[in-house]
């Protein structure tokens, strides 16, 4: 919250700040996630830069007023150019004890805390693990507090509504809101909207929930408690037409966009499983897209009903996270020995097994990369922000398709949850995503179900229903070509190395890699997935100081880019950065042979800049690594 | 001139034979079991290209190799839900599965019960052998109590189930048993299994004459047939023996009962369509032993079928709403900035 000029707009202060980070918690059934979602499309409208984090607590419904049950919602907003959803929050709203009591030592100091003091009771202070009452044994010194018992303010405020008095009191984080509004200058307009389309069929709770806003919104306006109101002018942005959008979201648009442009049918078969469901809820309302969803008895049917809907001729695709991933793995090797193109979606949570269901982490890729039997290789591709994701479901369809093989996309409950505005792409100029079926066969002569294209080594898509196509196929080694049964020595090797080689031919169909930084220097900060909005952010920052260091992000994993070999021996230190134990700077050592820097953290949290950035500093004090000023100004990509 | 469809010629079963040499041990029933199949595809009147057989992994699984249609050999026990996917996306295929007694009933038993239970389109051929036979002779989910194999040299202690028991009880809508040494009946229950719209499962008791010789003996040997088997023939009462002198009722406890001489006019009158599982139940379940062997269709209901549903809402959905990639991606809260 870094403070520019005081400017007069109302009776009150009005300060115009460059960002602001906003944290609400609750309880799970508070609604604090639709009020952090109703902050954020409000803002996103109003031109800022925004990034948000949801972090769930792991119960449905936890007992209220726990600390388990506590359900929190980052957001971030600026005037700048944004890659995080912030490290320490400005202000925190807390609803309960509870929430206090879990967020309350990561607000910025100084910072402001609005308490909803509705609920502090012995026993709900009990239930918080809270010995005393914080507020009056100096636990809340060094915050600048706001007390509203919010519970009364909002009762009061709904005195004629028609509601009941339990229905009344949900309304309090509207209330909340409200304040927030009015203390960030938001317009209230868009949230009137919404709540009036969320809840058409229930007048009387759109007039509650609307009273409340706005009685939250002329408190704050009117009582000495709020002393001054906060600014945050619109963010330089691309021009262009900009949509706020969740991971799972945008995934999702990649995959029908892509099955558009290429005239294919989507098959999804998935399993219930957090934080992927939301792909399959979504994908389920695609049906006006041709997409068929099918909810199968497990993640086994899910992967199989996939590969058979690609056998047949349609876009197999299949959604899961950690757990389901394991039991997908052999039929994985099914599709990569039919060599049929086939859309593997993993968001990663925290494993191992069951793990934390609603936190994210990025430990499955030795398990994309190795884990199944035999040598099994697949194209692997990750999404490093919700907006990526697009991009991503997009790219894995046109790679699965143009080589006949399984790809898997790596996303994680951060990017899934996540949200940032996301300039929305030209359609037209989507890349084109040919499907060649086989044509029907001439009479006497036997279709080849494994002669393959010279340049891609793909076999030809072969769609059952085609006159003179019968073959056969399967998981047992084959003979190229002819595609029969075949145990010969030389025959097995040779189709090993023809599917590594189907794989490796991907590298020359990407980019090169677009580095934030010159391609030398002292340090290289590479990462792959969600940890690219933190690595950015601390590379500016240091680079901003006069660092010589530059950082990158990997989208194709495997194979990875023609170029990176080279691009990291022009550096004195590779430093990677991964929520799990140094996993793809496992690779990239056994690959390279460089002694890449992992820095690692598993504990279900996405990184805060701060972190990386401290552990940049050290590294780049460890090379001696002068500060040069000409270099601050560097251009991004 | 405008060009007159030729209806192709009607297939042989020679048409689909394919030019890979069958592997089975000599002597197996699933020779006869593919000379079945071969026969009773030649009677549909489809062409090559229009079927699709999807099998597990098993020695019955090798099955599409030895048919000239799409063959798809996937893994073990996952054949139904691979069909699935194959039948959603394209109803237009006939869709087969080929499966065994483990694949279908052991390693595969989830995705089989929801096929059985969703009443997907597919046609299902259980060879039950009682026996793993490609892993060379363990017990398998139906084989006796008792059972000595490599894996079990004391006698098995696991229980068997019945595989029709089993499909009655997850909603099948056409459940029927034939038998490798009982060609034509085979053949002809195979026409009827493919003329079922929805799932409809055949299991085929098999003999592996190298790991399970002679499961199926007792009943099925010249001289003890006519005696052994219950043959069940819709509309008319459950009648056995050389000269049907022998029939099955049910008492008040649906028990089964064998009815001779004056009471045999009491013998049930099998309705392969009833609503009531419970008569097609009994007959599944009734002791081996003391009973004859029930072959024939056991249970044939209309039920839409799943993959229709599918592509029903797919196809309403479509008619309702055109929407371009543009309208797709620029909706919801949108924003300009310039
Ligand atoms: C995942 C997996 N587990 C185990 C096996 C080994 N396996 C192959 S076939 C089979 C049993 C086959 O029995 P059945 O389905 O009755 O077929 P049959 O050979 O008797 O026709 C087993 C256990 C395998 N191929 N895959
Ligand atoms: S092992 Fe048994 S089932 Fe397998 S092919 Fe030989 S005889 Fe047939
Ligand atoms: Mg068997």
């Amino acid at each position: 919250m870094q403070t520019s000029n005081t400017t007069a707009g109302t009776e009150k202060g009005l300060q115009d700040l460059d960002q602001i980070v906003i944290r609400f918690a609750g309880d799970s059934g508070d609604g604090m996630q639709l009020t952090g979602d109703q902050f954020t499309r409000t803002t996103a409208l109003m031109g800022n830069d925004i990034a948000t984090f949801p972090d769930f607590p792991a119960e449905i419904r936890a007992p209220a007023g726990t600390l388990p049950g506590v359900s929190a919602f980052q957001l971030r907003f600026s005037s700048f150019d944004i890659h995080t959803p912030g490290d320490a929050p400005d202000v925190l709203v807390a609803m309960n004890p509870a929430a206090l009591k879990v967020h309350l030592k990561e607000l910025r100091k100084d910072g402001i805390l609005l308490l909803n003091t509705a609920s502090f009771s012995a026993l709900d202070l009990k239930k918080a693990k809270y010995e005393k009452d914080p507020r009056t044994d100096g636990t809340l010194d060094g915050w600048r507090v706001i007390e509203v018992d919010l519970e009364a303010r909002t009762l009061e405020a709904l005195a004629t509504s028609k509601l009941d008095n339990r229905g009344k009191e949900r309304c309090k984080n509207m209330y909340a809101l409200g304040i927030l509004y009015w203390m960030f200058h938001r317009d209230m307009a868009p949230t009137e909207k919404a709540i009036a389309q969320k809840f058409a069929k229930k007048p009387e709770l759109v007039e509650a929930n609307l009273m409340a806003m706005k009685a939250g919104f002329a408190y704050a306006e009117t009582t000495e408690i709020f002393q001054t109101a906060y600014r945050v002018p619109p963010a330089q942005m691309k021009p262009g037409t900009y949509r706020n959008i969740m991971g799972n979201q945008s995934l999702c648009l990649g995959l029908v966009a892509a099955g558009q442009k290429a005239g294919l049918q989507l098959f999804l078969g998935s399993y219930p499983i957090t934080p992927a469901s939301d792909i399959l809820h979504q994908l389920s309302t695609y049906k006006h897209h041709g997409v068929v969803t099918f909810q199968a008895e497990d993640e086994i049917a899910a992967v199989c009903s996939a590969i058979g809907a690609s056998y047949s001729g349609s876009l197999g695709i299949t959604s899961t996270s950690g757990p389901g991933m394991a039991l997908k793995a052999e039929a994985i090797g099914l599709a990569v020995m039919a060599e049929l193109p086939l859309v593997i979606l993993n968001v990663q949570r925290a494993g191992p097994s069951t793990g934390m269901p609603t936190k994210t982490q990025q430990a499955d890729l030795l398990q994309a990369m190795y884990g199944r039997n035999g040598e099994c290789p697949v194209a692997v591709i990750a999404a490093s922000t919700p907006a990526d994701a697009f991009e991503v479901g997009y790219e894995a369809v046109r790679i699965a398709v143009k080589y006949m093989l399984p790809v898997i996309v790596l996303s994680d409950g951060y990017i899934a949850n996540g949200s940032e505005p996301w300039l929305l792409p030209d359609p037209e100029k989507l890349p084109a995503i040919p499907v060649k079926f086989a044509p029907e066969g001439q009479p006497g002569t036997k279709f080849m179900p494994y002669a393959r294209d010279a340049q891609t080594l793909a076999r030809p898509w072969a769609k059952p229903g085609t006159k003179g196509l019968v073959h056969r196929i399967g998981g047992i080694e084959k003979a190229d070509v002819t595609g029969n049964i075949c145990y010969e020595a030389d025959n097995h090797q040779h189709m090993v190395d023809t599917r590594a080689q189907k794989v490796a031919n991907i590298a020359a169909d990407i980019p090169p890699i677009e580095t934030i930084g010159p391609r030398t220097g002292d340090v290289l900060v590479l990462g792959w997935g969600s940890t690219r909005g933190a690595i950015t952010a601390s590379t500016l920052r240091l680079q901003k100081d006069g660092h010589k260091i530059s950082c990158a992000c990997l989208r194709f994993l495997n194979p990875l880019p023609n170029d990176l070999g080279d691009l990291m021996r022009g550096f004195k230190k590779v430093v990677l950065p991964e929520m799990n134990k140094g996993q793809l700077a496992m690779i990239l050592r056994a690959k390279y042979l460089i002694d890449v820097v992992s820095f690692s953290q598993v504990n279900g949290q996405p990184f805060k800049s701060h972190d990386i950035h401290a552990f940049l500093q050290k590294t780049l004090a460890s090379l001696g690594s002068t500060r040069d000023a000409g270099s601050a100004k560097e251009t991004r990509r | 001139m405008t060009a007159v469809p030729t209806s192709p010629a009607p297939l042989t079963k020679k048409d689909y034979k394919t030019d890979q040499e069958v592997r089975w041990c000599p002597g197996c029933g699933d020779y006869s079991i593919l000379n079945a199949v071969q026969g009773a595809f030649a009677k549909l009147g489809k062409q090559l290209h229009e079927t699709v057989i999807v099998s597990g992994i098993g020695c019955s699984s090798r099955f599409p190799y030895y048919m000239e249609t799409f063959g798809f050999h996937t893994i073990h026990g996952r054949a139904p839900a691979i069909a699935t996917g194959v039948k959603t996306s394209n109803p237009a295929l006939d869709v087969w599965v080929v499966t065994g007694d483990g694949d279908a009933m052991s390693i595969g038993g989830n995705h089989f019960i929801h096929a059985m239970r969703r009443n997907v389109g597919l046609k299902i051929l259980m060879f039950n052998n009682r026996i793993y036979g490609l892993t060379k002779g363990q017990f398998s989910p139906t084989s006796e109590q008792g059972k000595v194999t490599k894996s079990s040299p004391l006698g098995s202690v696991d229980y068997p189930f019945s595989p029709i028991a089993l499909s009655l009880g997850a909603g099948g809508t056409f459940i029927a048993r034939g038998i490798d040494v009982f060609g034509p009946h085979l053949e002809d229950t195979i026409c009827k299994a493919s003329a079922h719209k929805g799932t409809a499962l055949v299991e085929i008791y098999q003999n592996c004459n190298i790991f399970n010789d002679g499961a199926y003996k007792g009943f099925t040997e010249k001289e003890v047939r006519d005696e052994r088997i219950l043959y069940l023939e819709h509309g008319k009462p459950l009648l056995f023996g050389a000269n049907k002198d022998k029939g099955i009722r049910f008492d008040a406890n649906f028990q089964p009962q064998i009815v001779t001489g004056a009471d045999l006019d009491k013998a049930f009158v099998w309705d392969e369509t009833a609503a009531n599982v419970a008569p097609a139940m009994a007959l599944a379940t009734m002791s081996e032993g003391e009973f004859p062997v029930p072959v024939g269709v056991f249970r044939r209901r209309e039920k839409p079928n799943f993959e229709t549903g599918i592509q029903a809402q797919i196809t309403a959905a479509k008619s309702k709403k055109k929407e371009s990639i543009r309208d797709l991606l620029f909706a919801g809260e949108i924003w300009d900035v310039s």
